[in-house]
């Protein structure tokens, strides 16, 4: 596979941005900034990268409790996710969602979704949109390894196949539903099987590698926006922290979660693929973390200085009118 | 079973018809004649659920859509429901205006994630972002021996989850009129028909007919007592007030016709004229809605009341299969009678 600098230079930033995010989240969860919880993405950046990059701001995503590297890769703006974080009326959702409700309807995000499967039917219906309507829209939905094994997965992959929307389902496989890992939840090693029973294909990729996951999601695309059909595309990954802000970790030994971090870590990794394939040198890199904490600076920075959430009014906070 | 009871209450002035000349139809062909004009009128409307496409639903609500709109807009689903309503909610967020059919209101628990979680929650959770015009019509009551988990009463389920409108029509009319101003709202709206009242005929408004939601209609005015009620009760209600009226009390029936949003007023403004109020469903009556109208009624018309609020509702049970055991579970016209008499009495 071949890829140019200026992709592999945005992947990376894309990747670098959401990693930076999460530090700066933990960070300002750690100083009681946050209220309520976060999950970080951390260790799987290289999937929203890869298949974000290939979509247009007026296709749209389902996202997933852990979901702020899907709303960056589909291009928000930072300043309003923290703000969203710290409670702020600033934020996307002006403090009534927080972390696990982040949507930028602009960008086609229709929203993070605390409830494990709940965005598959909505991505799938978001696909039924643009069928109706003949454009050549198509929907994501992200989720994880554990809404594989919700209702909502089968129901949803069933009726995109048989109405052929454009609908890409992606995986992530972080190994681990909250504390369950994947061996005791699935008595098969490679979810992408699945696919064939529903009728449509199913892909499976190194979620560590941005290119392959960038050239997987790339054929869906191509098939979703042809009217060939949905596409179930695996990752495989790994989750860096722990399901939540705090989380123990007690289902996880100390060696792994140290092995695990330094052998799965998408951004180390497309660092050295680019040096090495000489697409880019160190110094352009560090000009693009420099670049990337200082977004995050000045993010934050906005953030903290927007308005506390108005207070909840009733009815037109709850009802469109 | 046929219901024992047609309705033929006309639609009254004011009511929110735009119509003057009306036609007899009976409840399933005036919901079906709400969706064709909604559908003629906007492309975006469309129909998503199980057994709508040839069948024509399972209470031929959908009949002869199909062929006017085609496998797309009329789209026939496998037996998924939170599939079903999930995509509805997908599509909703995006752009078209989704018509969710439930067979049965008893199926809902397998979707009650996508419409609680979902679509009631999406539009506060985003922070106003987001628009869900959906409508997920589906019917409840017993009355055709389909026992019970065919035959539930549910509307306090969703009566208590924010972000959702209710909506449960008595007559023919009011089902066209309220489905179109269902199918018209950018929210999610849950539309409760009942079983038993597909096949009760009534004057219906020809053309564009639009109840708006959140007015109750005076079905019968009196000055003795008020009954609050909705769905098939309205018919119950009526047939016992005209009972009570031979024994020379008059009897005044609201049908709230929605019951999110409720509207208060009318039903403050009944209770101030009669001074007494009987609370009348169909649904178990721990935890029903009559009870959230009996509060509302004690908390802000406390001093107009001649007797404490009294409710009339399901006993506590599922609803039994024998014919004579389902009659014995929810209050009949008879039933209406004797408690109105008590108190008045």
């Amino acid at each position: 596979m071949t890829i140019d600098r200026a992709t592999a230079l945005e992947l990376y930033r894309v990747m670098r941005t959401i990693r930076s995010f999460e530090e700066r989240s933990t960070q300002l969860f750690g100083e009681n900034k946050i209220w309520g919880t976060i999950h970080s993405y951390a260790g799987e950046e290289a999937i929203a990268a890869g298949v974000c990059a290939h979509l247009r701001d007026d296709d749209w995503i389902t996202s997933t409790h852990r979901g702020h590297g899907h709303c960056i890769a589909k291009g928000a703006d930072l300043g309003k996710m923290f703000a969203e974080l710290l409670g702020r009326e600033t934020g996307y959702c002006r403090g009534r969602g927080g972390s696990m409700h982040i949507a930028d309807t602009s960008k086609g995000n229709l929203g993070a979704n605390g409830i494990v499967g709940g965005g598959i039917p909505i991505a799938t219906g978001a696909a039924l949109t643009a069928q109706q309507l003949g454009t050549d829209q198509l929907a994501v939905s992200f989720f994880g390894d554990g809404a594989a094994n919700q209702g909502t997965f089968h129901e949803s992959l069933n009726l995109a196949a048989i109405w052929k929307l454009p609908v890409i389902y992606v995986c992530e496989n972080n190994q681990y539903a909250e504390s369950l890992p994947v061996k005791r939840a699935f008595a098969v090693e490679d979810i992408a099987v699945r696919a064939s029973g529903y009728g449509m294909p199913g892909l499976r990729v190194d979620g560590r590698d941005v290119r392959k996951v960038q050239e997987a999601a790339g054929e869906a695309v191509g098939r979703a926006r042809s009217g060939k059909g949905p596409t179930l595309l695996v990752a495989d990954s790994y989750r860096h922290e722990g399901h939540y802000y705090g989380d123990p970790r007690k289902y996880q030994s100390k060696d792994e979660i140290e092995g695990w971090r330094k052998r799965f870590d998408p951004i180390a990794d497309a660092r050295a693929w680019i040096v090495a394939d000489r697409l880019a040198g160190e110094a352009d890199l560090e000009a693009i973390d420099r670049g990337v904490a200082q977004e995050i600076d000045r993010a934050v920075a906005w953030a903290e200085q927007g308005p506390p959430a108005s207070p909840i009014k009733l009815p037109e906070d709850v009802y469109a009118t | 079973m046929p219901p024992k009871t047609a309705t033929t209450t006309e639609p009254r002035p004011g009511a929110g018809g735009q119509s003057s000349s009306t036609r007899e139809m009976f409840y399933n062909e005036a919901l079906n004649e709400a969706l064709r004009l909604e559908m003629e009128r906007d492309e975006r409307v469309i129909v998503i659920g199980e057994d709508i496409a040839e069948h024509g639903g399972a209470f031929q609500v959908t009949a002869g859509l199909l062929d006017r709109f085609g496998p797309t807009r009329i789209r026939q689903t496998p037996i998924s429901e939170i599939g079903i309503v999930g995509a509805a909610v997908g599509a909703a967020l995006t752009g078209l205006r989704p018509i969710v059919e439930l067979m049965y209101v008893d199926f809902s628990g397998l979707a009650m994630d996508q419409i609680v979680n979902q679509a009631a929650q999406n539009r506060f959770m985003f922070g106003g972002q987001a628009r869900v015009p959906m409508v997920l019509r589906t019917q409840g009551g017993s009355g055709r021996g389909n026992a019970a988990q065919h035959s539930k009463s549910l509307e306090a389920w969703f009566a208590h989850v924010a972000g959702l409108k209710l909506v449960m029509p008595a007559t023919p009319a009011d089902a066209k009129g309220l489905l179109t101003a269902a199918i018209r709202d950018d929210n999610p709206v849950i539309f409760l028909e009942h079983k038993l009242l597909y096949r009760t005929k009534g004057a219906v408004p020809e053309g564009e007919h639009v109840v708006p939601l959140g007015q109750a209609d005076i079905k019968r005015e009196g000055t003795d007592l008020t009954i609050v009620t909705w769905s098939r009760e309205v018919l119950f209600a009526l047939e016992a007030a005209a009972t009570l009226a031979d024994q020379g009390i008059a009897a005044e029936v609201v049908d709230v016709r929605t019951l999110v949003p409720l509207d208060k007023a009318a039903i403050l403004a009944s209770v101030r004229k009669t001074h007494r109020v009987l609370v009348v469903h169909e649904a178990i009556k721990r935890g029903g809605y009559g009870a959230e109208i009996a509060a509302m009624i004690a908390e802000e018309a406390f001093d107009e009341l001649d007797a404490p609020p009294k409710r009339l509702a399901g006993l506590d049970t599922p609803i039994p299969y024998a014919q004579h055991l389902e009659k014995s579970v929810v209050p009949q016209a008879g039933d209406i009678v004797a408690a109105a008499k008590e108190l008045v009495g």
